[in-house]
């Protein structure tokens, strides 16, 4: 898939999605040893973008499965057609019950789910389980067939083995402790704040229109932020929406009563607002 | 010896010193690991960096100690520098225009030279070392701030809003540039005393087992940090415990009852129907300067898990006590002022400022004893030290009495429980004491302990 990892980089950067080192390092090693992989970091970094963006440098299908609290066999990984195996068993009266009985249990009234059907697919695919600990625990218990030996057992049907084996992509915000189990099945990757650099070429890939030396009093803006505690630290996405709307205001320079007005943009907790006002002697002057 | 078998070795020591620290790496991890290596190549050292902790980590809290470990194991160079060292003042000018300009590189290479010109200590061969803690004693690198400030300023950096976040980046850069001369310190200790050792000794450990005694303010910042995600994990345990417990007993009467229908054969086991009564909590804290880590760490976790009990009561005590649950509650986001808050608002002191168990537990017996009922569990957290006054057993009995259950739970190791004016042996014979001197334990000993 990729020859090395500035390749990855810089096939990943024409899609639009700019990767630091330790980001373009896994998804090559991810490639390369065939292992699924795990992303973890506060919400807007990313990590639903980088499943996207590897799907779109491949050329692969993505296919997503989202995961909530209460997921289960039926929605994630197959399904019988009940109202088609009744209509079936209504038409062929007169059939013996051997007849019938093996003919509905065929590939035919078979729903496949997102994970059967990224098992089964002969193109590349790309497999995104976004959002995994929102699921229950009985459902890491179902991925990990899937996820060791890209295989999946229909008791009807017999095994499912992958002819291709997709790149598997797990997103967690970290809300519930997964399983040691599911960890060690995949390689690990922790996407936290990028670079102050990093950051400034995200804003200016994202946001054309941005004066440069805005940009990085912007992202300097957003990295004291982020030094200070607060419940809720703005993350990327909060940056470039913080971008788009000093853009959209026409602001040439940061000041003072611009902060204080868009502050609402980045931190969207009161008390936040409250305390990185004081921090940034917004009330000083 | 071929390097592919050098290779292998290196990092099979880097796995044991990474297990040695508590993180657990399995052998198909490893075998992982070097195959990363494999398709990364050596060239590229932070490269290597990330395969090995793609392959090898499986939570975020492992990165640090994992940085530290491959710091040793990996180095970034042999030996000492080239070239003769440099005079202390020139390392300063450089180190200035480094902070000014931002370059890591050139600040890696800094520390680098100034831990070989500043940092030995010792002349024999074997006996001396290379400390971090000397080298910055001499460079003093946080006495640049202000001309690495005023100098930027000068140079037009500081202009607009933004120039007035100058000073605390400034101080960022000036505390990752300390981190990268402690990096170095080791590394170069471990080249004379043995990568093993230092690997085992010198790396700071992560947040979760380190002492609650011994934690620096960054340490017990950090730890706060994770009560939510551990309140999280701890909350689902107790719901499994109570699932569990729901179900109860056989009850013989009822059974032997409903047996009598099919001729004295007990066909269908009758369950005992537990009462649903989410129990009450009382913690009792001794929030003196010794034990406050631990303290305010455990009132934040209880906090974190109000919503399991039907009611949670938390008191503090230095020599007097007063009741606190009020300040816990609408002070979630600043969990930083917690213990600065309880001081200034609660009357914690009579007439002198150093913790007495006898007399706040006395106090407590007398003016809350209607808090503690037979539905109530009571954990006093504190180290039993009584500064040589009377313990009041007495009082502790009583409480034992009315409640529940009572736990203690002393931050000190158990080896020292007794010695000096340690009154641990005595409480722990009137209630049940437990030894809980690490985030982890306490994460363990409270899952286990809470009531459901």
């Amino acid at each position: 898939m990729f020859t090395s990892v500035d390749d990855v980089s810089a096939r990943l950067a024409e899609t639009g999605y700019l990767a630091s080192p330790a980001v373009a390092t896994t998804v090559f090693l991810a490639a390369r040893l065939g292992k699924p992989l795990l992303v973890e970091g506060p919400a807007g970094v990313g990590k639903t973008e980088l499943a996207k963006a590897v799907a779109e440098v491949a050329g692969a299908r993505l296919v997503r499965l989202q995961c909530y609290e209460g997921v289960d066999e039926a929605r994630a990984l197959y399904e019988w057609n009940h109202a088609k195996q009744l209509l079936r068993i209504s038409a062929g009266r007169g059939e013996s019950w051997d007849e019938t009985r093996d003919d509905i249990f065929s590939e035919e009234f078979l729903l496949p789910r997102p994970l059967l059907t990224a098992i089964r697919g002969e193109e590349p695919t790309v497999l995104l389980i976004d959002e995994t600990d929102k699921a229950d625990v009985e459902m890491e218990g179902l991925l990990l067939e899937v996820l060791s030996d890209f295989q999946v057992t229909v008791p009807e049907l017999g095994t499912v083995t992958a002819t291709r084996r997709p790149f598997v992509v797990l997103t967690s915000n970290a809300g519930r402790e997964l399983s040691e189990a599911l960890r060690r099945r995949c390689l690990f990757l922790h996407i936290g704040f990028p670079e102050e650099e990093l950051e400034r070429r995200i804003v200016r890939l994202k946001v054309p229109g941005l004066d440069e030396t805005l940009a990085t009093s912007v992202v300097r803006v957003v990295g004291a932020l982020r030094a200070m505690d607060l419940r809720k630290l703005p993350s990327v996405a909060e940056t470039i929406d913080w971008a788009r709307t000093l853009l959209a205001l026409g602001a040439d320079t940061l000041d003072e009563t611009v902060v204080r007005d868009t502050l609402g943009v980045l931190l969207k907790h009161q008390d936040d607002v409250l305390k990185a006002a004081a921090k940034l002697d917004l009330d000083a002057v | 010896m071929t390097a592919g078998s050098d290779v292998a070795a290196r990092l099979a020591g880097f796995v044991a010193a990474l297990r040695a620290h508590g993180v657990r790496v399995g052998t198909a991890e490893t075998v992982d690991a070097a195959r990363a290596v494999e398709a990364l190549g050596l060239a590229d050292r932070a490269l290597l960096r990330e395969g090995l902790a793609a392959t090898l980590l499986h939570t975020t809290g492992q990165r640090q100690l994992f940085d530290a470990v491959f710091d040793l194991y990996f180095p970034r160079a042999v030996g000492a520098p080239d070239g003769e060292p440099a005079g202390r003042e020139e390392l300063r000018d450089r180190l200035a225009a480094a902070l000014a300009a931002n370059d890591t590189a050139v600040l890696g290479r800094l520390a680098v030279e100034a831990v070989d010109a500043l940092g030995g200590y010792g002349s024999s061969p074997g006996s001396g070392g290379w400390s971090s803690y000397q080298t910055l004693e001499r460079l003093r690198p946080q006495t640049l701030l202000a001309q690495v400030r005023d100098d930027m300023r000068a140079r037009g950096g500081g202009a607009g809003f933004a120039g007035r976040l100058l000073e605390e980046e400034i101080r960022r850069r000036i505390e990752e540039f300390r981190g990268q001369v402690a990096a170095e310190a080791r590394r170069r200790v471990a080249e004379r005393r043995g990568r093993d050792e230092i690997a085992r000794r010198a790396v700071a450990t992560t947040a979760d087992r380190v002492d609650f005694l011994y934690a620096g303010k960054d340490r017990l910042a950090e730890l706060r940090r994770t009560v939510q995600p551990l309140a999280r994990k701890l909350a689902t345990r107790l719901a499994a415990r109570r699932r569990r417990a729901a179900r109860g007993t056989i009850d013989l009467r009822r059974t032997l009852r409903g047996s009598l229908s099919t001729g004295g054969v007990p066909v269908r086991p009758v369950l005992r129907r537990r009462r649903p009564a989410r129990p009450e909590l009382v913690l009792l804290c001794d929030v003196s300067g010794s034990v406050a880590g631990f303290s305010d760490f455990t009132m934040l976790l209880v906090q974190a898990l109000h919503d399991q009990f039907s009611k949670v009561r938390v008191f503090a005590f230095v020599n007097r006590i007063d009741e606190v649950t009020g300040l816990l509650t609408h002070g979630v986001a600043d969990a930083e002022g917690l213990s600065g808050r309880i001081r200034a608002e609660a009357r914690l002191t009579g007439w002198h400022g150093s913790s007495d168990y006898g007399v706040a537990l006395g106090e407590f017996a007398e003016r809350y004893g209607a808090a503690v009922g037979p539905r109530t569990t009571v954990f006093v957290l504190g180290d039993a030290r009584t500064n040589m006054a009377d313990p009041n057993l007495p009082a502790l009995k009583r409480i034992a009495a009315q409640a529940r259950r009572v736990y203690w739970l002393n931050p000190e190791p158990r080896a020292q429980w007794g010695t000096g004016d340690s009154a641990a042996p005595e409480y722990a014979g009137l209630v049940e004491m437990h030894e809980c001197r690490t985030a982890r334990q306490l994460g363990a000993l409270v899952g286990r302990l809470l009531p459901v």
